[in-house]
């Protein structure tokens, strides 16, 4: 165990060093440090022959201090939120229902029918289900191995590694905000999707009550609320991966290393669970489980599949996270 | 435990090996509360690993450290401004959102408090005017200069700095071992590295000299001093004459060139006494000197000459 994985407590903060007592009775008489800036080494070394203690106090420190713990996850979404190459990435996955939509309007219905773009020419509600559809297989597994590669490898490879820990932050609450960031960030991508999907669909199509595979009608309510089942859904499988690139993060000081390696990940997974022969392990890989979002679309709602799904993220999550810390919490910062 | 000066940093023993190589050998740092400790040595000697350590972002190999009277690092960090291995930000965020970043990271930190001290530290380095530049935009002295404000944002009893000064011109230089001694004025104890003595010689109380991962001299700069043998000059036209005098007074070491004498003489030898004794003897003393070699000597002595890295 690494002893710099706790984070210090307030009375750690506030402690003072035992101070010898009769360093502190001759401090009033000695000479303390002296107060000129421009000493020769003589002038110095005489006057340190009782080098006073520190006299400023830290007590405006920590335990005044309202304690705001959301600081750091807020500074760590804006530095994602911020960066350019992050915005554009979000643009992508937003241009993506648009165009679907688009397409769709200008050249109408693919002929065979049963597709989802097909259908959402008759309901807009259904543009972004079916880009989340089409963007869940590479597009947000990218976006999320992308960030993932900035979380531990990029600050590392930058050197901002080293002033955190000096800081000083905790290890695992680096990790933990870190991951809750990643998290978050899958939550914005799937939102801006869904976001985009409906505005594109709604302008395109318009915005009506939704027809399930089913044949069942729903409300406008519980469309919005079945909207929000397979977003939390996606972000929960992108959490998964996540975990995975956090773990990665930890292994490499190479930014772009950590995101092609998830990216391997992903595929290999993905080919894994196209090949028939190893049926067996297709319920163990997260890529088998993501299309079960398009659940939402049922009536009434199936949830045994997702709840298979959300089994498997939380195993790997778990998993990985555990790996991620102790691999993190013991390595050597050594750039 | 009264009698014992309590130390800011102590390590024992300290070693750290890299595969085959140890860097860091069997390390004993003092550094008294109140110092300014000048931690020399050349490139690779090792002093980046040794802060690495004193301050937990890497592990030592074997012994132990202290900090602040903590023996885990994380304990003491809150009140130490460290910076290691030349600065690092976010370049695409300004020198002041740099700061922020940092202060928002703090545990410790008092939010409503935030703007005031990072106003203050870059006002400190006279970082000011440039604050909302990018940090990519930055020149080295000034990304020097905003890793010493990080170093500041907070009151501190102790400040690690590894070559604060690489980078910067000489007026910046300047500027730096200004601002060291007024911090050290304050009453922080500061760890500043240099691979150059000349640099922060002036404003050291104390210095630690490591050589290839070893520690070949610490003490106060007056110890370190009184440790280097000082040599008696006598220049006269009877330099035998004189150098049988020196003899006789305790001095060893005795040399006699065509118009001078020296010998090594130590405490008990004050020059005014020499000097009687040559007069009395009647030696015609033409000039008087002692002589003691440069700290800048002693290091090169002791660490060696030239341009190849330790390793
Ligand atoms: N992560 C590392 N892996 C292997 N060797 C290292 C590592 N870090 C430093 N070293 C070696 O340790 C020696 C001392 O390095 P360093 O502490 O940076 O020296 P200094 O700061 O005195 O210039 C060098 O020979 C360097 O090559
Ligand atoms: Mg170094």
């Amino acid at each position: 165990m690494s002893p710099t994985e706790h984070d210090p407590t307030d009375s750690e903060v506030s402690t003072r060093p035992p101070r010898p007592s009769s360093n502190l009775l001759n401090q009033g008489s000695d000479a303390g440090p002296s107060s000129t800036p421009d000493l020769s080494p003589q002038d110095l070394s005489s006057s340190k022959q009782e080098p006073a203690r520190p006299t400023r106090s830290l007590s405006t420190r920590g335990t005044s201090a309202s304690k705001r713990p959301g600081r750091f996850l807020a500074s760590e979404l804006r530095l994602i939120i911020g960066r350019r190459r992050n915005q554009a990435g979000l643009l992508v996955l937003a241009a993506v229902p648009i165009i679907m939509a688009i397409a769709g309007a200008v050249w109408g219905s693919s002929g065979r029918g049963a597709d989802l773009m097909s259908l959402a020419q008759g309901n807009g509600v259904l543009v972004p289900l079916a880009a989340l559809g089409v963007e869940i297989a590479m597009f947000l597994p990218l976006a999320i191995a992308m960030l993932s590669g900035d979380a531990i490898a990029g600050e590392a490879n930058q050197g901002t590694l080293r002033y955190l820990l000096t800081v000083p932050v905790g290890r695992t609450r680096i990790l933990a905000v870190k991951y809750l960031s990643l998290c978050i960030g899958a939550l914005i991508g799937v939102g801006t999707i869904v976001v985009a999907g409906l505005i594109a669909g709604g302008l395109l199509f318009g915005l009506g009550p939704l027809t399930t595979l089913s044949g069942t009608q729903l409300d406008l309510g519980n469309t919005v609320m079945r909207l929000l089942v397979g977003v939390a859904y996606l972000t929960c499988a992108l959490g998964a991966i996540a975990a995975v690139g956090l773990f990665v993060s930890t292994l490499t000081e190479q930014p772009i290393a950590a995101t092609i390696a998830v990216m391997i990940f992903v595929i290999v997974c993905t080919i894994l669970g196209a090949i028939e022969q190893l049926a067996w392990l297709h319920p163990w890989l997260i890529t088998s489980h993501l299309m079960a979002f398009a659940d939402v679309l049922r009536d009434p709602l199936p949830l045994d599949n997702m709840l298979r799904g959300l089994g498997i993220f939380a195993s790997y999550a778990v998993v990985f996270w555990l790996s991620a810390w102790a691999r993190f919490t013991t390595k050597d910062i050594t750039n | 435990m009264s009698e014992q000066p309590a130390l800011a940093v102590a390590t024992h023993g300290l070693t750290k090996t890299f595969g085959a190589q140890v860097v860091v050998d069997n390390l004993d740092l003092v550094v008294p509360y109140g110092a300014v400790y000048g931690f020399l040595g050349p490139n690779g000697s090792g002093k980046t690993t040794t802060i690495r350590m004193i301050l937990g972002l890497i592990e030592p190999t074997a012994g132990d450290r202290e900090l602040l009277g903590h023996d885990r690092p994380i304990a003491a960090l809150p009140r130490i401004g460290a910076l290691v291995e030349g600065p690092a930000f976010h370049p695409y965020l300004s020198g002041r959102a740099n700061l922020v970043r940092l202060d928002a990271v703090d545990a410790t930190a008092d939010p409503r408090t935030t703007r005031r001290r990072v106003d203050a530290a870059l006002d400190r380095v006279g970082l000011m005017a440039a604050a909302a530049k990018t940090y990519r935009q930055y020149s080295l002295g000034m990304r020097q200069r905003l890793a010493i404000a990080a170093a500041l944002l907070a009151p501190r009893d102790l400040l690690v700095l590894d070559e604060p000064t690489n980078g910067l011109d000489p007026q910046g230089t300047r500027e730096v071992r200004n601002l060291i001694a007024s911090l050290a004025a304050d009453g922080a104890t500061v760890v500043v590295s240099s691979h150059l003595l000349s640099e922060i010689e002036q404003i050291c109380s104390h210095l630690g000299v490591i050589s290839a991962g070893t520690m070949v001299a610490q003490g106060s700069v007056e110890e370190i001093r009184a440790r280097q043998q000082t040599t008696a000059v006598v220049h006269t036209a009877d330099p035998e004459q004189a150098a049988r005098v020196l003899s006789e007074q305790g001095l060893t070491q005795i040399e006699s060139g065509r118009d001078t004498a020296r010998g090594v003489a130590d405490d008990d030898h004050p020059p005014e006494q020499l000097v009687a004794a040559l007069v009395a003897a009647g030696v015609g003393v033409r000039g008087f000197a002692l002589e003691r070699p440069s700290l800048e000597d002693l290091f090169v002595e002791l660490t060696g000459e030239g341009f190849d890295v330790a390793h």
